[in-house]
């Protein structure tokens, strides 16, 4: 083939993409970075772009990205049929995380590519089954002399007891082509071994026994290669935790802090070498083990695609990795591509970093029942932030505010430990709050490491924010505030702009030790409130804005840094931002004022990529309109975080203080708080308590409908009916308030310990019980009781409101009944069976509310309905997780709107027929439950998914089969399992059982579900319960993989530990058996497939159905 | 925190800091290095001889500096030569509590040990910034008694930094004679592993009576015009048609040699992340110089070998049918990268062909 360096290969025109579905634990808003970047790249060189993703809260699915975008299951059969229709030239299948490449692989592995001229672009598929098969690893990498874990695969329980023998304990059980480390475990002896196992291979027909490398450092390196073989590493990470804590429940930093040249080029040269052999075009990356006690290493794996890691190490180091991974993907040469971040510099360079950057994972384990909360080797973090420094301390500190708002920095939050030692030793979520209560208790660094294998160095640095934390806590700084006040003023001022003083020779005798003491605290990270906290006693609003006020006045000020790639060595005006106060010069100056949208902080269970679309939508807008839009975030799995996003990025603390700071430099024309979910909202009284202009609704307003007595005094003034609550501290009242109303009643606690946060108590006996398990009742923390209405539907009203007036409106109808949280309910728009007079009403309420509060820009009301009576259990006054769905479906973006109304801008209403459609769509949850060891998978009222998928159809049916298919679900062949709950759901569930038996499906059940539908004349085979010892046991069946769905339906009040049912759902989960938990959901389904089979689900594209 | 202290540019801006090396006033060319590791090598390379150096990575000292050892040839382990070389050091932060299993000392003991003075607590970024607009400056680091400012480039600092006497080191088969005008003993070590023979000469040493079956010019500080002795020695050298190889300032004495002017670069080439460009591949080398070839000034029979991708500076030079190629990176890498080691090899194959050709 005769081509000059950078011709890109001629042919490819039109590009399919592959996408990564519903966010779920290992898979999250990362890969929506990576494919819009990959969109983004494609588009700059004029190809046709295809992408399939069902997630339709993505940017990428959303106007302006790709050419056509199907919202359908990534699975081999929907995307052969989208080939068949699109007829692309070429693949990209590392932009969608493993989900894309486990298709690829699919697609390839059939011939399907082959057979439709499809070429796979970058990485060749035959490289990409060399990193996913470890034993094809190993021994590539053993032919280059490059070292790898001593291990075995095998293919039975025999021949691992065997290998473990060869290699000795403790060995690690590893699963081929798992996503995050499923299914992996360490192993201290044959029992665990035989678990570990077991469970292993149910994932995978391979696994893996490997020497356990517990306790090495644990490196990353990101490296790009181009076609002609030009290779290089972006970046690399270490791990805080060391090897035994898979990397995605790791603190990571970077660049990495403990390696020395020669260990740090060492790797590097390796990961060259190894990406070289393999074949990789494109970008990858590589993870090492390295010996703390020499130069000693180990490959552990190679991720031949974009992954987690690798949308961090664009944020971490401002590299476009994946943009330029798409480049290279379709030919061209590192050599030839500009840097897109300086534009003066080229593509091929390795960013060399001025500041360190700290990853900190986001955990929701009190989101899940009975889940276990230790750390391991295998992920289940829902999301993560990333915080940027000049001080490691700085970026800690930092980084633990950014991922959990409650917390003011890592010292100073009074998290109890029952005991230390074994926190230490047995890591939890709490990990790193241990060891600084260990370090308050007098451990030593030694001991520490002893007990967690963290280097010294970090747990050094720790020690560090404990001693400043105990120098605050003896300093008086309240006494001194006021006398320092008058004389500091004019002195501070008049040092900013003169030297770049950090320290005044004079005036010593004044400023004693305080204004030292706390210019050092804020060097190493401790916030206002911290402080606060620490010297004060009390970290109030007030309190915070007194620290707040002293620090300004002794001209204690964070500069502005900007991430440029080349530490300063070349001119560069990027516009990706930081805040330290280690330093003394502000690096840029603000021309453009603009309005500073605050984005939605680390996905977790509850906030996720939705939020990140509307506020990308909202950024658009602005830009659009001619105002820059400034964004702040911390989270880098977004594309809000893109630098090319917005005017000026500031990856940040989403908190008072440092938009307050932000607010200060930028001299902004407003905030928006209303796009980035709960986050952002919570900030909008105290930042306009504090001066800042808040943009859209009144700040008042929304506190007053944050604020459950106020909301409920509006809803009362207005007429509006609301189920009865009460808030209360008092045992009696409580008692006195469940009486009064009748159960079921919803229990919030305020504070919890352990367990999950919301529960619903089915008798006096439960409200006790989940109390004292659950929460600390007092002052400061009271109880939410409401009541509980049973059997009603919910319905969701998304509204784009301007000066009081709706403009837009979108009706969501819930499948399940009340008492699912929305987040996990499966949604239906527009609704299919609401009474006219329902929605009638609902609107009618709507609009009593906008306009009541005046409200200007995005907000979302959740009713319930039962018998044609309506009641509002929810209002926010914000965006809301289905904004994404709805403008979608109906192809109106409500963000747009909300954003040119909150502008002030005129807006038309949008006309009514743009919400009658002749198709609908259907948003079905996605979980994680596979990878929570432990974790009930059934819907409660507290949200347990981690994403979500939305397909559309003609029917609901329809629509639900392809969402449920979306979300990894495989339609029973033959075999399905009921044990339907109470005699209730039993009866309502009769219709639906009948229809399978004469589908044909072989049923199978548990005792007195059988009994019943025997009597009712469908007959069933009994499996003995689980906790019964007898068989045939429905743990067998389900071990032997030999049923196809488990129906299982809670019964109303349960809550027995170990309970049959709870084994039953909890062993589909492990052994990855699709279950479905809902009288409701089950019914739909059995519709649907009666109906339809997978090939009558029609492949047509989002401009199809909206045109 | 302990002694405040002050870096002083010559343009007068000032910058308070803290010292933490030995508590005595420094003057020198403020020059910065972007690497993220390797400090020990930056300090020991004889390049920065008179320079105060600026880390603009802020965490510097995080795994101290390695136990005291030397290989088998005699020479310590990773330093690039036996003292630290230059006047003062700029960081952000030094790490007061290292980590490595082969630590011995901290940073700061062996500043004070080598009684060099350092700074922490500036804002290293807003003066590397400062450095790159206005062009490398002198600057002081004042601590306690003031000092005046220094000009390096108006000596002789090769001849400083050189050896006095004559080393034979290895036994190998290829005779190399090594001009050292402030070698990294990296470069040695490369050599050494490639079964040479060598004989490290001072900079002005006239090694043109020696047999030899190759030249080695080294790397050094300052500006390459102060070397006239290497310069007309290489120009004799030249004429034996024996390969020539030559690093960094080897690079531009070579050059010299042929005819080529030299120029000082506004801001030099101090990192390990510069992308070079050599036909159809690219390397990411580790780069230490201010001054480089003026590539249009090449003489009829040579080209330019490597050209720098973010600046198009020359970065290498060869003629084009006799064996006489060098390079102004690294390829011997400490700190920084070795995708260029075999730079080496090559080195001794043209040797060997060299030897077997004639």
């Amino acid at each position: 083939m005769k081509e000059t360096i950078d011709n890109k290969p001629e042919g490819v025109r039109k590009v399919l993409i592959l996408g990564s579905g519903g966010l779920s634990i290992g898979q999250a808003g990362e890969f929506d970075y990576s494919g819009s970047q990959a969109i983004k790249a494609l588009k700059e060189e004029g190809i046709k772009t295809v992408l399939v993703n069902p997630n339709i809260a993505t940017i990428q699915t959303s106007w302006g990205f790709a050419d056509e975008v199907y919202f359908l299951p990534i699975t081999k059969d929907f995307v052969e049929r989208i080939i068949e229709k699109e007829k692309p030239d070429g693949v990209l299948l590392g932009f969608g995380g493993q989900t894309a490449l486990n298709c690829g692989i699919d697609l390839h592995g059939s011939g399907v590519l082959e057979k439709h001229g499809v070429k796979v672009l970058g990485t060749p598929v035959q490289a990409i089954i060399t990193t996913e098969d470890k034993g094809m690893f190993a021994e590539r990498l053993a032919e280059i002399r490059v070292k790898t874990p001593k291990a075995i695969t095998v293919d039975n329980l025999k021949d691992g007891i065997k290998a473990a023998g060869e290699i000795s304990f403790p060995v690690i059980v590893r699963a081929g082509y798992a996503l995050g480390g499923l299914g992996s475990g360490i192993c201290k002896s044959m029992k665990e071994l035989k678990e570990v196992m077991q469970k292993a291979l149910t994932y995978s027909k391979q696994i893996l026994v490997e020497e356990s490398l517990e306790g090495w450092k644990e490196v990353e390196y990101e490296v790009m290669r181009d076609r002609f073989d030009n290779c290089m590493t972006v970046c690399n990470m270490e791990n805080f935790d060391p090897m035994g804590i898979h990397t995605g429940e790791s603190i990571v930093i970077a660049p990495s802090q403990t390696l020395t040249d020669h260990e740090y080029q060492k790797l590097r040269s390796i990961s060259i070498k190894v990406i070289r052999s393999i074949g990789i075009i494109g970008e990858c990356n590589i993870q090492f083990a390295l010996d703390p006690n020499s130069d000693d290493y180990r490959v552990i794996e190679v991720n031949a695609r974009l992954s987690r890691s690798s949308a961090l190490a664009s944020k971490a180091t401002g590299y476009p990795l994946a943009f330029i991974a798409a480049k290279l993907a379709i030919g061209h040469s590192l050599l030839q591509l500009p840097n897109p971040v300086t534009k003066t510099t080229k593509a091929f360079f390795e960013p060399a970093l001025d500041y360190l950057v700290v990853k900190f994972p986001r955990w929701d384990h009190e989101k899940f029942r009975r889940v276990k909360k230790e750390i391991g080797s295998s992920m289940k973090s829902v999301g993560e932030v990333m915080a940027i420094g000049r001080k490691f301390e700085e970026a800690l500190q930092k980084a633990v505010r950014m991922v959990n708002p409650g917390l003011i920095g890592l010292s100073g939050n009074d998290i109890p430990f029952e005991s230390l030692d074994d926190e230490l030793r047995h890591p939890t979520d709490k990990r790193v709050f241990a060891v600084v209560k260990a370090l308050e208790q007098g451990y030593t660094v030694d001991r520490i490491h002893d007990l967690t294998m963290i280097d010294r160095w970090f747990l050094h640095k720790i020690k560090n924010i404990v001693e400043i934390e105990r120098e605050l806590r003896k300093n008086k700084l309240s006494q001194d505030a006021t006398a320092i006040n008058t004389s500091r003023l004019a002195q501070t001022s008049a040092g900013r702009a003169g030297s770049a003083g950090g320290q005044d020779d004079g005036g010593k005798m004044s400023q004693g030790p305080d204004r030292d003491l706390l210019r050092k605290a804020k060097s190493h990270g401790f916030s206002d409130r911290q402080i606060a906290k620490l010297t004060f006693g009390d970290d109030s609003f007030s309190s915070e804005m007194k620290v707040r006020h002293l620090r300004k006045e002794h001209g204690i000020l964070p500069v502005i840094k900007r991430i440029d790639t080349l530490a300063a060595e070349y001119p560069c005006h990027t516009n990706y931002l930081y805040l330290t106060y280690n330093g003394n010069e502000d690096d840029i100056t603000i021309e453009k004022k603009g309005i500073i949208v605050l984005g939605s902080g680390p996905y977790s269970i509850g906030s996720s990529v939705e939020f990140d679309w509307c506020c990308v939508e909202c950024i658009k807008t602005l830009t659009k309109e001619n105002i820059p839009p400034i964004v702040i975030n911390c989270n880098p799995e977004t594309v809000s975080t893109d630098y090319d996003e917005s005017e000026r990025l500031y990856f940040e603390e989403l908190t008072v203080e440092r938009v307050l700071d932000i607010h200060d430099k930028e001299d902004d024309k407003g905030v928006i708080v209303s796009m980035g979910g709960q986050i952002p909202n919570t900030l909008a009284f105290p930042l306009s308590k504090a001066g800042v202009d808040i943009l859209g609704t009144d700040p008042k307003v929304i506190d007053s409908v944050e604020d459950r007595h106020k909301f409920s005094k509006i809803l009362d003034q207005l007429g509006v009916d609301q189920p009865e609550w009460k808030e209360s501290t008092n045992m009696e009242e409580i008692m006195r308030f469940c009486r009064k109303v009748g159960f079921p009643i919803l229990i919030r606690p305020s504070y919890v310990l352990s367990g999950s946060a919301m529960n619903v108590a089915f008798e006096e006996g439960d409200v006790e019980e989940l109390l004292k398990k659950a929460a600390v009742v007092s002052k400061e923390h009271p109880v939410v009781l409401t009541r509980f209405i049973d059997n009603a539907k919910e319905v969701d009203m998304d509204i784009v409101a301007f000066k009081g007036e709706i403009m837009a409106y979108a009706i969501t109808e819930h499948i399940e009944k009340a008492g699912v949280h929305s987040g996990d309910a499966t949604l239906v728009t527009p609704p299919q069976k609401l009474y006219l007079e329902t929605v009638n009403k609902i609107k009618k309420i709507s609009k009593l509310i906008v306009s009541h509060l005046n409200i200007t820009g995005p907000l979302n009301i959740q009713f319930l309905a039962k018998e044609n009576k309506i009641k509002i259990i929810e209002c926010n006054l914000r965006a809301s997780r289905s904004f994404p769905f709805v403008s979608k479906v109906y192809n109106v973006n409500f963000i747009r709107l909300a954003t040119k109304g909150i502008l002030g801008k005129d807006i038309a209403r949008v006309s009514n027929q743009a919400f009658d459609l002749d198709y609908l769509g259907v948003k079905a949850p996605q979980f994680s439950f596979t990878r929570l060891k432990g974790a009930d998978p059934q819907l409660g009222v507290e949200m347990a998914s981690t994403g979500e998928v939305a397909c559309l159809g003609e029917t609901a049916e329809e629509a639900f089969l392809k969402a449920l298919i979306s979300t990894g679900f495989r339609l029973p062949k033959k075999t399905v399992l009921l044990s339907t709950g109470d005699i209730e759901s039993k009866a309502r569930l009769l219709e639906s059982v009948k229809m399978l038996q004469e589908k044909g499906y072989v049923l199978y059940a548990t005792k007195g579900t059988a009994d019943f539908y025997k009597m009712h004349g469908v007959d069933m085979h009994v499996l003995a319960w689980p906790l019964e010892e007898k068989k045939p046991n429905v743990m067998d069946y389900l071990k032997e993989k030999r049923l196809d769905l488990v129906v299982n339906i809670p019964k109303s009040n349960e809550d027995i530990e170990l309970s049959n049912d709870y084994l039953i759902r909890r062993a589909a989960a492990d052994f990855d058996i699709p279950l479905i938990t809902n009288a409701a959901c089950t019914r739909l389904f059995v519709d649907a497939i009666c109906s339809l089979q997978e090939k009558d689900l029609d492949v047509k594209s989002w401009k199809e159905y909206v045109s | 925190m302990s002694r405040p202290a002050k870096l002083i540019l010559e343009d007068g801006t000032v910058y308070d800091g803290y010292s933490f090396g030995f508590p005595k006033s420094t003057a020198g060319e403020v020059v910065f290095n972007t690497g993220m590791a390797g400090y020990p090598q930056s300090l020991t390379d004889p390049s920065y001889a008179g320079q105060i150096l600026t880390f603009t990575y802020p965490l510097i000292g995080n795994y101290g500096i390695g136990r005291q050892r030397k290989d088998k040839h005699g020479l310590p382990i990773n330093l690039e030569s036996d003292r630290i070389q230059v006047k003062g050091l700029i960081v952000s932060e030094c790490c007061e509590d290292h980590s490595h299993w082969d630590a011995g000392r901290s940073l700061k003991e062996w500043l004070n040990e080598n009684e060099i003075p350092a700074l922490q607590g500036i804002d290293t970024r807003a003066l590397t910034a400062k450095i790159r607009e206005k062009g490398v400056m002198l600057g002081k680091i004042v601590i306690g008694k003031e000092t005046e400012l220094y000009d390096p480039n108006k000596d002789n600092l090769v001849a400083e930094v050189s050896r006095k006497d004559v080393l034979e080191l290895g036994k190998g088969k290829h005779r190399i004679v090594v001009v050292d005008c402030g070698i990294k003993y990296n470069i040695i070590r490369c050599l050494l592993k490639r079964d040479t023979r060598l004989m490290i000469v001072p900079w002005d040493y006239d090694f043109n009576q020696q047999e030899y079956d190759g030249l080695f010019i080294s790397n050094g500080p300052g500006d390459p015009v102060q070397c006239a002795a290497t310069i007309d020695n290489l120009k004799k050298a030249m004429k034996a048609r024996k390969p020539v190889f030559g690093i960094c300032l080897g690079s531009q004495l070579l050059g010299l040699a042929a005819g080529v002017k030299t120029y000082k670069l506004k801001f030099g080439h101090r990192s390990q992340n510069q992308p070079c460009v050599s036909g159809q591949k690219g390397f990411i080398t580790s780069q230490n110089h201010g001054y480089a070839i003026d590539a249009k000034t090449l003489p009829h029979g040579w080209e330019e070998l490597f050209v720098n991708a973010n600046d198009g500076t020359n970065e290498g030079i060869k003629h084009r049918s006799l064996p006489f190629f060098s390079v102004q990176f690294h390829p011997e890498g400490c700190p920084g990268p070795k995708d260029t080691g075999y730079l080496f090899d090559e080195f001794i194959s043209i040797i060997e062909k060299h030897k077997t050709g004639i």
